[in-house]
């Protein structure tokens, strides 16, 4: 009556469905850890700050970071990929989001650690090519000072971000403010 | 021989039955499919709602084989998400992170530059030639769930030969 294959069926339509329950209650006790992070970063030093040709900013920075993401680390946690990113506006833009630096933390062990690193990607900014003619005695003038920099004397918000990337089920994104940084007048 | 022949007609009547019983629960099987993958369309706002990791660029997080599931909410995209994208003139979308985004004021236009964490560079060389950023209408989704393992049956399916041969 109940051939082997029907058997083997059944058993492996049960065991899918137990594995996709197991799953789903992984990923929903997930959403019960409230983390508390705790973080500091800072820009230690300027390395170097120019005008690209085009006219794009280019910042190179050290920053200083000390995170502490142990909380936010499940049983179902495969990894945190966490990021520094600074946040700031400009007459172009409503909101730029530059990622200086990023780590994938493995473990629980690993997830509390203070280190001084250079920018991994450099901070260039998007400039406004908002170039204005105006003539003067049949003489086109471009003028393209107040809109090609952006950088110069500006405050940039650091964010630090985080993202728990699970064994099995949802993944779990979030960021806390860490400090604001005000970048030189002048180009190094 | 009355006896004998009416019991082969039932017999067969009944083998008729089951073959249309078959027939209509694979009918249902494939209906319920096509029902759902439309659903997840609809209720994620992704036209491609489910995809399969290919490739290694996104390791540790995921590897080949891994299943991850998209949505395409009215939230803005943001540095950090991993987004599916295609690229002009690439058949097959590629999963990578936003490392930077510009935002313009007023209209809302993005310009997205992504990475694959375990790529050493950005993405500006995998896009199309000229290409420096992506755009909005370039985003299939946002990942927001991850499934391992599971898409390693559509992997064998499309690349074993044996096994298309058989099934496809």
């Amino acid at each position: 009556m109940h051939s082997f294959v029907y058997r083997l069926n059944t058993l492996v339509t049960f065991s899918v469905l137990l594995l996709g329950v197991l799953c789903a209650g992984a990923s929903i006790l997930d959403s019960f850890n409230s983390h508390s992070v705790r973080a500091h970063v800072e820009v230690l030093k300027v390395n170097r700050f120019r005008r690209q040709l085009n006219g794009n900013d280019e910042v190179a920075l050290t920053l200083n970071i000390s995170v502490d993401l142990q909380s936010a680390f499940t049983w179902n946690t495969k990894q945190v990929f966490v990021f520094v990113a600074v946040e700031y506006e400009t007459p172009k833009n409503a909101l730029n989001q530059i990622s200086l630096w990023d780590h994938i933390i493995p473990d629980k062990e690993h997830a509390k650690f203070e280190t001084q690193v250079t920018n991994k990607y450099l901070l260039i900014d998007q400039a406004s090519f908002l170039r204005i003619p105006f003539c003067i005695k049949n003489l086109i003038i471009w003028n393209m000072k107040e809109h090609g920099s952006n950088l110069r004397g500006k405050k940039i918000e650091l964010v630090l971000h985080w993202h728990v990337m699970p064994k099995t089920g949802r993944m779990i994104q979030d960021k806390i403010g860490v400090s604001s940084f005000q970048i030189p007048e002048a180009y190094t | 021989m009355g006896l004998f022949g009416d019991s082969l007609h039932s017999l067969r009547s009944l083998e008729i039955r089951q073959a249309f019983s078959q027939a209509v629960s694979l009918g249902i099987i494939v209906a319920s499919a096509l029902i759902i993958w439309k659903g997840l369309i609809c209720v994620t706002g992704s036209e491609s709602p489910v995809v399969v990791v290919l490739s290694g660029s996104m390791e540790p997080g995921f590897k080949r084989g891994d299943i991850l599931f998209l949505h395409m909410s009215k939230d803005p995209i943001r540095a950090g998400d991993i987004v599916v994208y295609n690229v002009d003139g690439r058949p097959i979308p590629i999963v990578h992170r936003v490392i930077k985004l510009h935002e313009r004021q007023g209209t809302g236009e993005v310009d997205i530059l992504t990475k694959g964490d375990s790529n050493p560079k950005d993405d500006k060389l995998l896009y199309a030639r000229g290409q420096l950023w992506l755009q909005q209408d370039h985003i299939l989704g946002r990942a927001v769930g991850f499934l391992p393992y599971v898409g390693w049956v559509t992997i064998i399916m499309t690349e074993m030969p044996i096994v298309k041969f058989r099934f496809g």
